[in-house]
């Protein structure tokens, strides 16, 4: 009969992607009792997805773009800290208990501190069609590849900006499924404007390398890219079968059964938002994120932040991020090297400085920020941008009024795929800043629960567990 | 469509809606229903349209289907078993302005 009473440990982990992993190294190797929670069967995050299981050639493939992770996981491996896989937290309290749910059965954790290594997820990118079955995010494709070595169904077609339509475009090319077009939605004069942000450092300039080499690669296989491209749609009766964009001064359509859409990725705030930690917005990337200062503490004391759920910065920066998270969690728990701290904080500082130019170089068209009328902005209770408008007009003034009267953000994705438009539209029918207008309140359960697993958190001895 | 012809994985068997498909072993059940060519995984709530996967990581919430009668399970999570059987899930409600809805 599986137990229900509440496990303690110093150090929780939420998330083992590159932040949570570190952090929880670290921790361990200190020498403090170290919990690491994910989603997830294995470790690895969204970047080293797949990597934990795979095997032959496939392993060789992931381990070639993420060189890093293969010595990560072994060394996670090795720690000695308590693992738990393919848990789903559904609620964390200011005063640390972590609420979440394996295999159908409800359990508690509490920690003497916290670090949320939430990650990051794509930037929501509402144009016409978008909802279709058909349209998938180009993360997702990456999913895919990397955890089954499966290309969507073809012939496929990506839109938008970011290094990741590149990376991903690259990675379908090797698999033998290339896509038939890129429809690059970047700004046109978004370029000009970075450039006052390009970087001098080594490691930036490495960065920029590999993008330049993804570029020729592509180029060289005969990928058409249609740069500038605005007023994208996707095309369907029922799913998605073409898109349809201007291209400099004509709209052209290409047929496509699997439309793969990106512009970004965002911090994952949904548990930092749910706990009530202070949150800003970040004008250089477009997002929200939730306060940190320089040793990753949130608003609220024994909570810490790792990684890209603190602000986009990439893995790299992600594993020194988590070490410094741990450092100031261990504080109080174990002895902390100044040294090491200030290691850390250097190498982050290198890792970030290509972000001002990336974040200004790939700023997402406006046309997916503020979404036309007729475009649904939430795909859970389909809820146009038209919708939205017109409850700000009539008087909601803040994301929670548009979700209490509109239903936006209210199905199970929980605003996930909605909130930072939702915010966007009130700033702009308001005049007001995205900073001012706020963001969705968020509560607990963070995730669906059922009342089974409720139930089981109740100390029970007639229960049956199956 | 494998991308691995070197290290070529087990193969599992499962059904949706009771159509036999294949997918390699460790695959999510939502990458093998893609992979089967299968591209709506159920209905939207509110228009009764078709919904399919679209983040494949968890949050979305789109790709929920019946595993084995147990619903609202997101298939991007999920990993594929021999056997499985993975169903559409019925409207959340009946599509506004028809009388019998859809069934």
């Amino acid at each position: 009969m599986a137990t229900t009473e509440c496990t303690q440990v110093d150090v929780a982990v939420l998330g083992a992607g590159p932040s949570g992993m570190a952090a929880a190294i670290h921790a361990a190797e200190a020498g403090v009792d170290v919990a690491l929670i994910d989603e997830h069967p294995q470790a690895g995050g969204a970047i080293w997805r797949g990597l934990a299981n795979a095997s032959g050639s496939r392993r060789q493939t992931l381990l070639r773009d993420y060189p890093d992770g293969g010595a990560m996981l072994d060394r996670l491996g090795a720690a000695k800290l308590r693992r738990i896989h393919a848990a789903t937290v559904w609620e964390v309290t200011r005063d640390r208990v972590i609420f979440y749910s394996q295999a159908g059965v409800a359990r508690q954790l509490a920690a003497r501190r916290i670090i949320l290594a939430n990650g990051a997820l794509e930037r929501p990118m509402p144009f016409p069609g978008w909802t279709m079955p058909g349209v998938l995010t180009a993360g997702a494709a990456q999913i895919m590849l990397k955890t089954s070595g499966i290309t969507p169904p073809g012939p496929v077609v990506m839109a938008g900006s970011g290094p990741l339509v590149l990376l991903v475009a690259a990675q379908l090319l090797e698999a033998g499924q290339p896509p038939e077009a890129i429809i690059d939605t970047t700004p046109r004069g978004n370029w000009k404007r970075a450039l006052r942000h390009l970087p001098v450092q080594s490691s930036a300039r490495q960065i920029l390398a590999k993008g330049l080499k993804l570029k020729r690669d592509l180029r060289r296989a005969g990928i058409p890219v249609y740069r500038g491209a605005t007023d994208l749609e996707a095309l369907g009766d029922e799913t998605v079968s073409g898109v349809r964009f201007r291209h400099r001064t004509h709209m052209t359509t290409l047929n496509c059964s699997t439309l793969l859409v990106h512009c970004g990725v965002v911090p994952n705030t949904q548990i930092s938002r749910a706990i009530g930690l202070d949150h800003v917005w970040d004008e250089t990337g477009q997002f929200w994120r939730p306060h940190v200062d320089d040793m990753q503490r949130s608003s609220v004391a024994g909570i810490l932040i790792a990684g890209d759920g603190g602000g986009i910065a990439g893995a790299e920066a992600a594993v020194h991020s988590g070490r410094i998270a741990a450092m100031a969690a261990l504080d109080g728990l174990a002895d902390v090297s100044e040294t090491a701290f200030d290691h850390e904080r250097k190498a982050l500082a290198r890792h970030k400085a290509i972000r001002p130019f990336l974040d200004t170089f790939y700023a997402p068209a406006a046309e997916f920020q503020r979404p036309g009328n007729d475009t649904i902005v939430c795909r859970c209770e389909e809820v146009t941008a038209g919708q939205i408008r017109q409850l700000v007009r009539q008087g909601c003034h803040d994301p929670n009024a548009v979700k209490s009267l509109g239903r936006a953000g209210m199905g199970p994705c929980q605003g996930r795929y909605c909130g930072q438009t939702v915010s966007r539209l009130v700033a702009e029918v308001r005049n007001e800043p995205v900073s001012d207008v706020g963001y969705f309140r968020l509560r607990p359960p963070i995730k669906p629960v059922t009342l089974g697993e409720l139930a089981s958190l109740t100390p029970d001895e007639a229960r049956n567990d199956g | 469509m494998e991308l691995d012809a070197t290290n070529t994985p087990k193969t599992v068997r499962l059904s949706f809606e009771g159509t036999a498909i294949e997918a390699p072993a460790g695959a999510t059940v939502a990458a093998a229903l893609l992979a089967a060519d299968i591209i709506a995984f159920g209905t939207r709530p509110v228009s009764g349209l078709p919904r399919g996967a679209f983040c494949m990581m968890g949050t979305c919430f789109e790709c929920m289907v019946e595993i084995d009668g147990i619903a609202n399970r997101q298939a991007c999570l999920e990993t594929v078993q021999e056997g499985q059987n993975i169903r559409r899930m019925p409207p959340r409600i009946p599509t506004k302005g028809q009388g019998d809805g859809d069934d």
